[in-house]
């Protein structure tokens, strides 16, 4: 059967994106629509003659934008591959040829003339004035530049490249075309916006000027004064990276090493980052240690002092981080702590260590590498927090915040703006580089071999107190916070008049019937919607993104997979500030004109949560034995048919799961958000930050608490859904067997 | 073995009436009584979740018993944790500590036994010596092979000098070749130095090689204690006399009885053969596949219905009157061919009445 169909000279493949490709050229508006592609108005507005709207062949049969004429070369060139089989040399060489060509042309187009004509100064030479000049590329030119791309990867598949699959190198080609259009370029671009003058020339003088700033770098604070943002950032991220992991490890014992009852309930905790926002923490440690705040102002009662702010600054970020992020650091070690094979233990046990001996000498070595990837993703959290910062940073910089007062403050220095993200990208990138590369290999808890029934010794007592009181203590504040945002929202004006009131849910989610149907007269209506559009929207683009990534990490093999997989796993450690800034700069000229639309928010959360799909992608697609995949395609199924049949059904709880936590990052979302939202496309969290600003904390709690309540809700279900799909399935334990 | 710092301090292990149950339901051992003399290698041999394992650990201390008392030596150490034992185990993905090198992992117990640092270090050499891992000190667990790492897994139960000392389905993660050598070096080790073992494992094979005493066990008790050679003549049921090599059981009729031997018909072949107690009418008789005589004088007849070539012998599937068996034969070189008629009777010594209906 295969044999016969890869004989045929019909490939359906082909023949799909030769035509999308003619299209793309021929039929849709090649520049970017202003109004909305979707909002069809083109359509009816001079199409396809007017200027905005033409298609590619009509703008160079109207004699203009003819450098889009070589364009169709390619095209013409690879219906020459139809008529060959698979296996002719030349089929190979004509869909290379075409692709590369095509898809260079364009991106060389595309970067080589803008909206003042030649972007480059060589080229005016070479060629003079242009006259001329384009806008940002539309739908038209993507759907070319696609079809241009998966032209070149058939080539390449023909020319036997992974087995001559044709599903494996289209996806590799397009998620590498994806991440380097959307990560790489974007800070590729804001490097370069670091070495720019005033003038617009490029400058290494200016770059040192900023990058050696003492307000980036100063030690002032070792005598009394302040230190430069840099600095207060390292340090705070590392206070924060050792906090979280201390407090994640006393939880991860408590559940995994103790006769704890209520292990479910701790367990719980973990959902906590992920429902809620940033910044809400800080909201609530202001509601009890603020100037007005309910613990400040009985302890001023009681000793007659007078309240101080001293929760502005680095303590008051420095608790909220450890609050927000120690639930993560949790998530992490209760694996990490679990993963210690109990025979490891049970010998240590029968060599006659007690057990504290036992857990110094083998317990804990063993959690060391898990113990600093705990460490390195407190850091890396810290360091990219946003929210936290903005509300209760004071007078303590920290980068992150920088980065955003030097874009939107009075000074708006691009540069400047520039250079400290690359400090902070540069600190986080390597910690992310650190725990690839180092924590990678040295990872103690895989499962070796056949395993023993063992269970996990208790700890010992002289370790037990402690931790107990400390899991106690912190899980009390916890509770206490967290009540304090649910009891803030119901507050007339907190620490004046605590009248309880719904004042702050009416201001915000009034609605009022009339005869013409619900009108959302509240506050908060517009930017609760368009939230949930972009991260509706953004969900299922990520969940795609993440388990094709997945799939091919988990089952391909091809050169440079690591580098691959390095570039996709990035964009976790890129901080969101960064993210947004350098959109920012890389989006908003042609040849990806994407600023103030709703596109770009999508774009930023497919890409700021890609990671998460892809580790949920790679968590279960190895759960699943290849052999499965492998007898799918012995039984004649090409690897994209293997995909959607065999592992697609097998992975809907994993896609679940996927499709709920983009959704439900998208929503907590703020530090890329703020840079990248509009008048139009105002989010959610974006709209509580002003709301802060405006010292409106009582709408702005009451929002979050209904965001809080929403996200439960969405995790809520998923647990349900999922849980329901596993029912049918065996579970490992089912066939565990007991000697 | 050559002149070793490594000495013996073997003590016997007593079981009594122990029972250990998980939660309310589940009985993992119920009520055995058992006792490994010193000095000796006993087995435990059982299908998967027979409670073997689970008796091993309760040797070790790492679960306790329910109910009962176990004593090792003249010590009760019923209530004790698996530190205060003088018991070591070697686990069955061998548990060696990754972070420590070959070295680090055999001194692991000797430092916490009130050595010196010296005679720690003496000791720990001496243990690797012993399995034969001289010069591999430095290297970390993760540089040996699957051999390699269990003769270490070894060395570090060894060196503590254990009263007794425990194998947890050992040979399990090694192939087959080296299965063969390990096992004999266990038992080599076992019997100079005249250590208390038990042994874990759920191979019949590995058990009848390694041991002086089987203890089958099934459904969380003993199913029959006694010799490798014991348990494979003398079955004490069906159980037994399956799991221990394969066993043909027929149908019979013991005709008499006079004194302790007994006359058995099948189809009227006779045979004599112990009576082991039981009165005359239908039993069953249990007969290993190379004491089935093919083309024997006298017998039942029988119809060779597969025929299997398996190198050093060939194998029958015979059809008789009252049910098929398992035979094998040594001739190779003249097979005999399925369909045909043949007469089966039984070699002098091998057949064995069950006691049980």
């Amino acid at each position: 059967m295969r044999h016969v169909l890869s004989e045929t000279t019909a490939h359906p493949a082909l023949i799909f994106w030769i035509v999308a490709g003619w299209v793309g050229f021929c039929l849709l508006p090649w520049y970017g629509v202003e109004d909305g592609f979707f909002a069809f108005e083109w359509l009816v507005d001079g199409y396809p003659f007017d200027e905005d709207y033409a298609p590619a062949a009509f703008l160079i049969g109207q004699g203009e934008k003819l450098w889009l004429t070589p364009l169709v070369l390619p095209l013409i060139t690879s219906i020459f591959a139809l008529g060959r089989k698979k296996s002719d040399p030349l089929y190979a060489k004509i869909l290379i040829a075409s692709g590369a060509i095509g898809f260079g042309w364009l991106i060389a187009q595309g970067f080589g003339i803008g909206i003042r004509g030649f972007n480059f100064e060589w080229l005016k030479a070479l060629f003079g004035n242009l006259g001329d000049r384009q806008f940002g590329m539309g739908y038209g030119a993507l759907l070319l530049a696609s079809a241009y791309l998966f032209l070149f990867t058939q080539g390449i598949a023909a020319r036997g490249a992974i087995n001559g699959d044709v599903f494996v190198v289209s996806a590799i080609g397009g998620v590498i075309v994806i991440v380097t259009v959307f990560v790489f370029f974007p800070i590729a671009k804001m490097l370069l916006a670091a070495f720019i003058t005033e003038e617009g020339g490029y400058s290494a003088s200016v770059f040192a000027s900023k990058f050696f700033d003492d307000r980036l770098w100063g030690l002032g604070c070792l005598s009394g004064g302040r230190c430069g943002v840099a600095w207060n950032s390292l340090f705070l991220a590392i206070t924060v990276g050792i906090l979280t992991t201390v407090l994640g490890l006393v939880f991860a014992l408590v559940v995994t090493r103790s006769g704890f009852r209520y292990k479910r309930a701790l367990r719980a905790l973990t959902v906590l980052p992920i429902i809620t926002p940033p910044f809400v923490i800080g909201l609530a440690l202001i509601l009890l240690f603020g100037l007005s705040g309910t613990v400040t102002q009985f302890f001023a009662d009681l000793f007659g002092v007078q309240p101080t702010r001293w929760l502005y600054g680095m303590p008051g970020v420095l608790i909220a981080q450890t609050l927000a992020f120690t639930p993560i650091a949790f998530l992490v070690l209760i694996g990490v702590v679990e993963g210690v094979s109990p025979s490891m233990e049970e010998a240590a046990q029968t060599l006659r260590a007690n057990r504290w001996q036992t857990f110094r000498t083998v317990s804990l070595p063993l959690m060391r590498p898990g113990l600093a990837n705990a460490f390195l993703l407190g850091f890396i959290e810290s360091m990219a927090d946003f929210g936290n910062p903005l509300v209760l940073g004071g007078n303590f910089d920290v980068l992150s915040t920088e980065i955003f007062f030097a874009i939107v403050g009075a000074q708006y220095d691009q540069g400047r703006a520039a250079v400290l993200a690359m400090v902070l990208l540069f600190f986080t990138l390597s910690a992310f580089y650190a725990q690839r590369m180092w924590l990678g290999k040295k990872s103690y808890t895989t499962v070796s071999g056949k395993g023993d029934a063992g269970v996990h010794p208790l700890m010992p007592n002289g370790l037990a107190i402690p931790v107990f009181i400390a899991a106690g203590v912190w899980g009390l504040f916890t509770v206490v916070v967290y009540g304090m945002i649910l009891y803030g929202s119901v507050v007339e004006l907190w620490g004046v008049n605590n009248t309880l009131t719904f004042k702050h849910y009416v201001t915000a989610f009034s609605v009022r019937i009339e005869e013409t149907g619900i009108r959302w007269t509240g506050a908060a209506w517009d930017s609760f919607w368009t939230t949930i559009y972009i991260a509706a929207a953004a969900a299922p683009l990520t969940a795609i993104v993440g388990l094709i990534t997945a799939y091919l990490l988990t089952r391909q093999s091809f050169a440079g997979k690591n580098a691959f997989e390095f570039g996709t796993m990035l964009s976790f450690a890129i901080p969101g500030t960064v993210i947004g800034v350098s959109y920012i700069l890389a989006f908003n000229v042609p040849p990806i004109e994407i600023t103030g639309t709703g596109i770009i928010l999508i774009v930023s959360f497919i890409f700021r949560n890609m990671p998460v799909g892809v580790r949920a992608g790679i968590a279960s697609m190895s759960q699943l034995d290849k052999s499965l995949d492998e007898s799918s395609l012995t039984l004649g199924a090409n690897s994209w048919q293997t995909f959607r049949r065999v592992i697609l059904p097998l992975l809907k709880p994993a896609i679940l799961a996927a499709l709920v936590y983009s959704f439900v990052r998208a929503m907590t979302a703020i530090s890329a958000v703020i840079f990248l939202v509009s008048a139009e496309y105002d989010m959610a969290t974006s709209y509580i930050i002003g709301r802060v600003e405006n010292n409106d904390y009582g709408l702005a709690i009451a929002y979050s608490t209904t965001l809080i309540f929403v996200m439960l809700a969405a995790v809520g279900l998923l647990q349900v859904l999922v849980g329901r799909t596993k029912i049918g399935r065996r579970t490992q334990f089912g066939a565990k067997e007991q000697t | 073995m050559s002149e070793t710092l490594i000495a013996s301090k073997a003590a016997p292990v007593r079981f009594e009436n122990v029972t250990k149950s998980f939660g309310r339901d589940v009985v993992a051992v119920d009520n055995i009584n058992l006792h490994v003399e010193a000095g000796k290698l006993v087995t435990l041999l059982g299908p998967s979740g027979c409670g073997k394992t689970t008796t091993l650990r309760m040797i070790a201390g790492l679960e306790m018993a329910t109910s009962g008392r176990i004593l090792i030596g003249d010590r009760d150490v019923t209530t004790l944790p698996a530190t205060d034992r003088d018991v070591s185990m070697v686990f069955q993905s061998y548990a060696l500590f990754p972070h420590m090198s070959v070295l680090e992992n055999v001194s692991y117990g000797l430092n916490f036994s009130g050595f010196s640092k010296s005679e720690t270090r003496d000791r720990a050499l001496a243990g690797l010596e012993l399995v034969g891992l001289k010069g591999f000190d430095t290297r970390l667990p993760s540089e040996l092979s699957g051999g390699q790492q269990q003769r270490v897994a070894v060395a570090r139960a060894l060196v503590l000098e254990p009263q007794v000392l425990l194998f947890d389905e050992p040979l399990s993660n090694l192939d087959a070749k080296l299965r063969r050598q390990v096992r004999e070096d266990i038992r080599a080790i076992q019997q100079d130095l005249g250590l208390t073992v038990v042994y874990v494992t759920h191979d019949q094979e590995e058990a009848l090689a390694v041991s002086d005493e089987i203890v089958v066990m099934r459904n969380a008790s003993i199913a029959q204690i006694g010799t490798p050679r014991s348990l494979y003549d003398a079955p004490v049921d069906r159980f037994v006399a399956d799991f221990i090599g394969e066993a043909n059981i027929l149908p019979c009729t013991i005709e008499s009885v006079e004194g302790d031997m007994a006359t058995i018909s099948i189809e009227g072949y006779n045979h004599v053969l112990p009576a082991r107690g039981l009165a005359t009418g239908a039993a069953k008789l249990a007969v290993r596949p190379s004491r089935l005589v093919i083309g024997a004088q006298d017998g039942f007849k029988a119809t060779i219905a597969k025929a299997t070539y398996v190198g050093v012998r060939m194998e029958y599937t015979l059809e008789a009157s009252f049910g098929s068996m398992f035979a094998v034969h040594e001739d190779v070189d003249t097979p005999l061919e399925v369909g045909s008629d043949v007469t089966v009777g039984f070699s002098q010594k091998g057949p064995v009445l069950l006691p049980e209906a």
